[in-house]
């Protein structure tokens, strides 16, 4: 009786660890067959392909305190790498199946890092991005001159239906190529974790806090740098494989600042200091720019906007907001924060549609051709030139920001009340 | 010997233009410790206000008064947004200036919208003040290195001859001294970041009619001079100084000679391949010497980084 209780403990706390992963594979399987139509599943390959990207990003932001402007150029490579691999494919007969491809990207990204490293990693912080941002920029621009391996302007395309079947799938329609990009997706998450794990991912914790200590403990903080640099390049080639089979082409954007800069800025609106961060930052990023972008013209300017206000406000990111209910929610509590949350963030909500509301008013007014003075918002059609549009934004926004300001103490006192363990009944 | 001399005038206002970005950059820096992502974009406001305020009176009052209100804001990022992130360390700063960034760049959109702006220069200065042989010297230049010349020499006076500067330069080893002396370092580090930003304003009005004021005018220049103080050395004035000419000139004389790289492999007698369509080394004989002008710079960046870690003239480390 006894024996058998110590033999299930620790499967129960396997099962436990392994439980988030094992949800993971079932909604991964389940997803195409709820959203199957085309749209969706091309939504969803992005998706996955950024959660790869933003996970190896955070590897150096997150885990290794590395702030870099480049990243896209090792995604990037591995990409262009795979792109070459598929035109051998088609050429020569090379005897490599699709599903392989992404693991010579990821190779060819870590060789990419492993020389690079040599000299960037010397130095974490300002002095690391300042590299990273100029290497970046070298490799952006040398891909319009080196057009024997960019392909210059229009970069190169190539056919990914060419190769031997694999159990008979010929990878034509993205349905099938969904499998791979998130059965990859699926395998880099748990490796990138178990990194984390490993002594080595530890260490980069302690260097990315306090390099000087681990210095004294006997480990090289350049050493230990170099490695999670290494490590990051490897799994950004690996997004970059997938990229070269989801959509068959890569250019030079695919190298440049706007993509280093759009990883950045996801990887901290999911929350750096968490694992699951980057992943809910590019599913929520990838949607917002799908949704937004269908929706207003103006939606970088709002993402934007989100971002500065989540660096000075909420650090944590989604995933730090997040973590904060944590412990309310353990306690049974999380009934108490409903009435402050609805005085809070429903003015605040409101408020900040209003803002939009006049911002696009504004825009419309400033932007659309001459005597085109009608716009529909909220499914309203007005003129915008009639000052009515314009008062009731102003005053919408003004009053939602003025009582969301006025009750945001009280969300807090209130979240602060519901967290603490040991109050008085 | 004209085009040697031609080219040497375009490379000193290259540089010194360059130098003016990087100036106020390198003096953010070596006071806060923060390297301001969006100080490119500063220069870029700087352009679109100068260019806003000529529609109404003129080139000259937009000389004067977009850097003020340019440097104002600059005070007030620093005032309202930098400092409330610096308590989480210098990662999230940057971070927090390269979103800075982000944002300008889509306001200037909003407001203007993606086309360049028909900024000129002033009449009074568009005549053509000497010719070398064929090549003419445009009044506007030497008024582009006369503003430069000038703004640096100000701000090494204050620097280094005004009670102002030597409270700004105690500052910048001792905050916590000359605080305790009873002066208000946050309102310096203000002043600072304002005259910073204010730099990079008189930078893009003086540049926005000749380099053109579009919404990508501050990602071409701000890199490059990311390069520059890197180069430089990070927090050295003198740094700045040297490698802003250094890039100006290497850039300028790089595009005026179409040597390519078949003369170059010739020279050390390599004969170009005869099937040049599928030979992997291919662009090395057809790539020209203008054709990589442009990433000259961060060739250089990265030989500096690896031979001399600390930049050009940089004491503390990168």
């Amino acid at each position: 009786m006894s024996e058998t209780a110590l033999a299930a403990r620790p499967t129960t706390g396997m099962l436990r660890a392994a439980s988030p992963w094992l949800g993971a594979i079932v909604l991964v399987v389940a997803l195409p067959f709820v959203f199957s139509d085309s749209s969706a599943i091309t939504i969803m390959n992005q998706m996955a392909i950024t959660i790869v990207f933003a996970l190896s990003y955070n590897m150096l932001l997150g885990q290794g305190g590395m702030l870099s402007f480049g990243h896209a150029v090792y995604m990037g490579l591995g990409g262009f790498m795979a792109m070459h691999m598929m035109g051998w494919i088609e050429e020569d007969g090379l005897p490599i199946p699709l599903p392989l491809l992404p693991l010579f990207a990821g190779l060819f990204g870590l060789a990419c890092a492993a020389v690079i490293g040599t000299f960037s990693t010397r130095r974490a912080g300002t002095g690391f991005a300042m590299i990273s941002l100029g290497i970046g920029e070298l490799i952006a621009a040398c891909s319009i001159i080196i057009v024997a391996f960019f392909g210059g302007e229009e970069g190169i395309s190539g056919d990914r239906t060419m190769g031997p079947p694999v159990f008979g799938v010929e990878w034509f329609t993205s349905g099938e190529v969904y499998w791979i990009i998130s059965g990859w997706m699926l395998l880099s998450a748990l490796l990138m974790y178990l990194f984390s794990r490993t002594p080595v991912g530890r260490m980069a914790n302690a260097v990315r806090d306090n390099p000087e200590r681990a210095e004294f403990l006997g480990y090289s903080a350049r050493w230990v740098r170099y490695i999670s640099f290494c490590a990051s390049g490897f799994f950004a080639g690996i997004a970059g494989g997938l990229f070269a089979i989801n959509y068959e082409i890569l250019t030079e954007e695919n190298l440049n600042l706007a993509t280093s800069g759009a990883i950045l800025l996801m990887t901290f609106l999911g929350g750096v200091g968490f694992f699951a961060g980057p992943i809910i930052g590019a599913i929520v990023f990838t949607l917002l720019q799908t949704v937004l972008s269908l929706q207003t013209e103006l939606w970088a300017l709002y993402v934007g906007a989100l971002f500065v206000v989540t660096v000075m406000f909420f650090p944590g990111g989604l995933t730090g907001l997040l973590t904060i209910h944590i412990m309310p929610w353990r306690l049974g509590r999380l009934s108490e924060l409903m009435i402050p949350y609805a005085k809070t963030l429903l003015p605040g909500a409101i408020g900040v549609l209003g803002f939009c509301g006049f911002l696009e008013i504004l825009f419309h007014a400033r932007h659309a051709a001459a005597g085109d003075h009608e716009m529909i918002l909220f499914w309203i059609t007005f003129d915008t030139h009639g000052p009515l549009p314009w008062i009731i934004t102003a005053v919408v926004a003004g009053a939602g920001y003025w009582l969301a300001r006025r009750n945001a103490p009280e969300l807090k006192a209130a979240l602060d009340h519901a967290s603490a363990p040991d109050r008085m009944p | 010997m004209e085009l040697i001399l031609i080219n040497l005038l375009d490379g000193l206002v290259t540089g010194l233009l360059l130098f003016m970005l990087s100036a106020g950059l390198t003096l953010i820096f070596s006071m806060m410790g923060v390297l301001n992502f969006a100080h490119a974009s500063f220069y870029m406001l700087g352009a679109y206000f100068g260019y806003q305020i000529s529609r109404y009176v003129g080139f000259w009052p937009g000389l004067v008064v977009a850097p003020v209100v340019v440097g104002l804001m600059g005070a007030a990022v620093e005032k309202y947004g930098l400092r409330r992130v610096h308590k989480h360390g210098h990662v999230p700063e940057l971070i927090f200036t390269f979103g800075l960034a982000l944002l300008i760049e889509e306001v200037v959109q909003f407001f203007w919208g993606k086309n360049q702006m028909a900024y000129t220069p002033p009449e009074a200065l568009n005549f053509t003040l000497f010719a070398i042989g064929d090549n003419a010297f445009p009044a506007y230049k030497f008024f582009m290195i006369a503003i430069s010349a000038a703004v640096f020499l100000v701000l090494l006076t204050i620097l280094k001859r005004t009670r102002v500067g030597l409270v700004i330069q105690a500052a910048l080893s001792y905050p916590q001294t000359v605080e305790a002396l009873g002066h208000n370092v946050p309102r310096v580090f203000m002043g600072v970041f304002g005259v910073g930003t204010a730099l990079a304003g008189v930078a893009g009005v003086i540049a926005g009619p000749v380099l053109g004021t579009f919404p990508g005018m501050a990602v071409v220049l701000g890199s490059i001079v990311f390069v520059t103080i890197v180069v430089g050395g990070l927090g050295s004035l003198w740094g700045a100084l040297v490698a802003s000419l250094l890039i100006g000139w290497m850039t300028t004389f790089a595009k005026t000679y179409n040597v390519s790289g078949a003369d170059v492999m010739a020279l050390i007698g390599l004969v170009p391949p005869t099937d040049m369509s599928d030979n992997p080394f291919r662009d090395v004989w057809t790539m020209t010497l203008p054709q990589i002008a442009d990433i000259l710079p961060y060739m250089f960046m990265v030989l500096v980084l690896v031979f001399r870690p600390n930049g050009l003239m940089g004491r503390r480390e990168t």
